[in-house]
């Protein structure tokens, strides 16, 4: 069993799985079940300011797009920070660390962008006992329309500036929440290191209508006739957030800065590429909120396998695959492979000779009694048959070794070479 | 006393009272709009798709199951009657795991194929619960075509026809249209009357007189019928039951089985019904399997399915097998009846067993007997009533192409005609086709 005990900024808890800033997070008796369940940390629903509370819509605030048999495939949510007063929310917070001491109790806030209501909220968690703060710049719905949450993450200078007001207003550790909903996810990273934040955590919830209702003609989820864009999350998300995730930890600027990752994680493999992308740890929700608390249980037991499995300690996986990370122009121009189909594995349902007939290079020959064979002299490698086919593993790609000649090209193998150095490349320095 | 299940002799009412419908409930149940949904999402859209090469009336499989997916179950079903006018009945009756699921690449992979069957029923039975008959009528052409037969063959010509303009008149021998989807068919595999609800949505075409107690050799004949019309189709199928030949099969209580399941089909009381307490049939055919599956529904004690040659001979699917086995009826092959011996009624059958050699089946010398008071010949039809003048194929009519018979101006289709399995989906397609050539020929 491999010693999960993680440690991110200064906080400590028993494993690298912390529950996201969201509803599951958002009373005493929840977060009481969760940590009952075995999550290593928790970040507190959104608080706002004293006063009255916000208040939420009182029909449908999620919509879900689903596979067959209703898996859940992304979730997408108008409902807003938490609609209870600070004070119950405070009590609740002190008297869940005190009794889970060993767990991480991270609290996020989103109050209006003035230094006074910071400054006015701040103390009052540093009381409750909280191991840190979480900066809430990224929820696209209700809130933004109001000057707060994704309002300020979409504005890297706002960012730096809520964060600089915290960091000199509280001795705890400040994670900044980065919207995705922006053109480059390293502006508002840099802006949040500029302000001093101790880490970002990312991403928060995309901008999106999940479907539409073909009958009512509008979006769902629909109060009384009529929708609105909600935050998107779960598994359809996590690509876009492991990429962000890689280019901050890959970025020269950034890439000493500590990243919480978020976004699709569902199971322990999810949270192993999160952490090899970088992310000192995940935070997850929408997986609870389909499955329920238990889950963690499989992350738990999954990741110490691997890790065991791979003689490494939680650390040495962090970040192991963000030198791997580049740029497309970096990528080897003579790395030569050929797709190749394992004949005793295949089932003859020839879809990958239909998807490279009709959508790529025709390099699949469909011979007598269905069986499919790659055309090398055709074949460009790229991928789609081994990505449609229903078999896995039944359809590789093969390397071409180096002296070898490709059969499409006519060209042999060679050493290391990218478009830096290409000739069709413009702007190509010659090698003199 | 009432009636047991030990109750000697050929009696009704063996089983209580609630236990019939039980026992004849659909045999495999229909799928609800979710296990479609989950269902259809196992089919992999394959290229020049296996299964639909295997549908003798080549339904695109994969199209109707990806309509069924996108929550577009009535497409679907065009796609599937477009094809298969019977696609509803094709759907429960259709040996799919010799057809179109043996071929699925998932039988390949998993030995689970997409339920492709199950799939076309909840398909053509969302679009028939609408009451919709999907296809119109092509502009009056002014020809008549005399359809003979209102089987599968019969009603597949008949649709398509009149779908091209042409007035069919429908001829049956029997009180009802539907040939063995109404008569030839266990109960339990075609609910609800389904037979005759198919039959009546299909005629919402129009164009289609049906005209029931109509004969051929009998109340009609070939001659007047190609005078009057400007094309015939025959589809009479299989009228003659093949004769056991062994002695004492006259004796009471040895019956035809396609006789016993048309009795049963028919019956308004199943309970009514009276049914041996030691049953024998006497085949291997899917008549054998029918007939001796609802005898166990009906309450017989012991049933005995007794087949002179191999399982693998058998025409009956190991499915349908594997069906008859699991509600009690056992199967003895490598034997063939020498005698139905009695006092009066039959009381035991002595069998001979067989074997195989270089002359072909032989009986051997070691023979058993199996107690007996109902005994069913399930050893395959025959054509009977030819009419005249039509060339004969073996033992079928000679037909080439789609379903041209020797005599010009006459097609042919169904079990009567030579080629192709007695499959009700093989009789669709061959009387969609000779329809299709029969209007190609009247448009000249």
């Amino acid at each position: 069993m491999a010693d999960l005990t993680s440690e991110f900024v200064g906080i400590k808890s028993p494993n690298p799985f912390w529950l996201a800033s969201a509803p599951p997070t958002d009373k005493e008796y929840n977060v009481r079940r969760a940590f009952d369940a075995g999550w290593g940390g928790v970040v507190w629903k959104t608080l706002g300011e004293d006063g009255p509370p916000v208040v939420n819509v009182n029909g449908p605030r999620y919509g879900a797009i689903w596979g067959a048999d209703r898996r859940l495939l992304g979730l997408n949510n108008i409902e807003l920070i938490t609609d209870r007063p600070l004070e119950v929310n405070l009590r609740e917070i002190k008297q869940v660390k005190r009794d889970y001491p060993d767990r991480a109790l991270v609290v996020s806030l989103m109050v209006p962008c003035q230094e006074d209501a910071w400054k006015a909220i701040l103390p009052r968690i540093e009381e409750t006992g909280a191991d840190g703060i979480e900066l809430n710049f990224g929820c696209p719905h209700g809130m933004a329309e109001r000057g707060m949450g994704s309002a300020v993450g979409q504005v890297p200078e706002y960012i730096e500036m809520v964060t600089r007001w915290c960091k000199q207003n509280t001795r705890m550790p400040v994670i900044v929440k980065l919207t995705p909903n922006i053109t480059n996810i390293l502006y508002p990273a840099e802006a949040a290191k500029k302000g001093g934040a101790d880490a970002v955590s990312l991403i928060n919830t995309i901008n999106s209508i999940t479907s539409v209702d073909l009958d009512g003609f509008a979006p769902e989820p629909t109060i009384d006739g009529k929708g609105t864009h909600g935050g998107y999350c779960g598994p359809a998300v996590k690509p876009i957030a492991l990429n962000m995730v890689a280019e901050i930890a890959r970025h020269a600027g950034t890439a000493d800065l500590p990243i919480s990752g978020i976004g699709g994680v569902t199971t322990w493999r999810d949270a192993a590429e999160f952490l090899a992308l970088g992310a000192g740890n995940v935070q997850v929700c929408t997986a609870a909120m389909t499955y329920g608390f238990k889950i963690v249980q499989e992350m738990i037991s999954g990741l110490s396998d691997y890790l065991d499995a791979k003689q490494m300690a939680l650390s040495d996986l962090v970040g192991r695959a963000v030198p791997n990370v580049t740029d497309w122009q970096y990528l080897n121009l003579n790395y030569v492979t050929k797709a190749q189909i394992d004949q005793d594995a295949c089932i003859k349902c020839g879809r990958c000779y239909a998807a490279c007939e009709d959508t790529s290079h025709q390099a699949i020959a469909m011979g007598e009694g269905r069986v499919f064979t790659v055309k090398d002299e055709e074949c460009v490698a790229c991928n789609l048959c081994v990505d449609v086919c229903p078999v896995e593993g039944c359809i590789t790609m093969r390397k071409l070794e180096k002296g070898t000649v490709d059969p499409r090209t006519g060209q042999e193998v060679g050493d290391y070479a990218n478009w830096t150095t290409h000739p069709n490349n413009p702007a190509a320095q010659a090698a003199q | 006393m009432p009636n047991t299940q030990r109750t000697p002799g050929v009696v009704q009412g063996r089983l209580p009272a609630g236990a019939y419908d039980q026992n004849f409930a659909d045999m495999v149940a229909p799928l609800d709009p979710h296990e479609a949904a989950v269902a259809a999402d196992r089919c992999y859209f394959c290229h020049d798709a296996p299964c639909t090469v295997a549908c003798p009336t080549s339904i695109d499989v994969p199209l109707f199951i990806r309509q069924i997916a996108t929550g577009t179950a009535e497409a679907a079903a065009r796609t599937i009657l477009s094809q298969n006018i019977l696609g509803g009945m094709c759907a429960r009756v259709c040996p799919t795991e010799t057809l179109c699921e043996e071929a699925c690449v998932r039988e390949a992979a998993e030995g689970k194929p997409v339920e492709i069957g199950r799939l076309q029923r909840f398909a053509t039975d969302t679009l028939m619960a609408k009451g919709v008959q999907p296809f119109t009528r092509a502009a009056p052409t002014g020809k008549r075509v005399a359809v003979v037969g209102a089987g599968p063959a019969g009603l597949a010509a008949a649709h398509r026809l009149a779908m091209l303009g042409h007035e069919v008149t429908l001829y049956d021998a029997r009180e009802k249209a539907g040939g063995l989807n109404e008569y030839g068919i266990a109960a339990y595999k075609a609910v609800n009357d389904f037979a005759q609800a198919e039959v009546d949505w299909l005629l919402r075409i129009g164009g289609i007189a049906v005209k029931n107690g109509a004969r051929l050799g009998r109340d009609l004949d070939l001659g007047t019928l190609r005078a009057e019309f400007d094309a015939v189709f025959l589809g009479i199928g299989l009228a003659g039951v093949n004769a056991l030949r062994a002695e004492g099969e006259d004796k009471p209580g040895v019956r035809d089985a396609v006789e016993f399941i048309a009795e049963l089909r028919q019956a308004s009381d199943l309970a009514a019904l009276p049914v041996g307490r030691n049953v024998v049939v006497i085949g291997g055919g899917m008549t054998a399997v029918d007939a001796a599956v609802q005898s166990k529904l009906l309450g017989a004690e012991n049933v005995t399915i007794v087949y002179r040659r191999g399982e693998a001979e058998m025409g009956a699917s190991a499915y349908e097998r594997d069906h008859a086995t699991s509600h009690g009826v056992r199967i003895v092959t490598h034997a063939a009846p020498l005698r139905v011996l009695g006092n009066g009624a039959v009381a035991e059958v002595e069998f001979a067993y067989t074997e195989t050699g270089p002359e072909g089946l032989r009986l051997t010398d070691q023979t058993f007997r199996l107690a007996a008071d109902q005994v069913f010949k399930a050893i395959g039809q025959t054509l009977a009533g030819v009419p005249e003048g039509l060339k004969l194929a073996g033992r079928k009519i000679a037909v080439s192409g789609p379903g041209r018979t020797s005599l010009k101006g006459v097609w042919a289709g169904g079990d009567c005609a030579a080629g192709g399995d007695d499959l009700t989906v093989t009789a669709v397609a061959e009387g969609r086709d000779a329809a299709m050539d029969i209007h190609a020929a009247l448009k000249g």
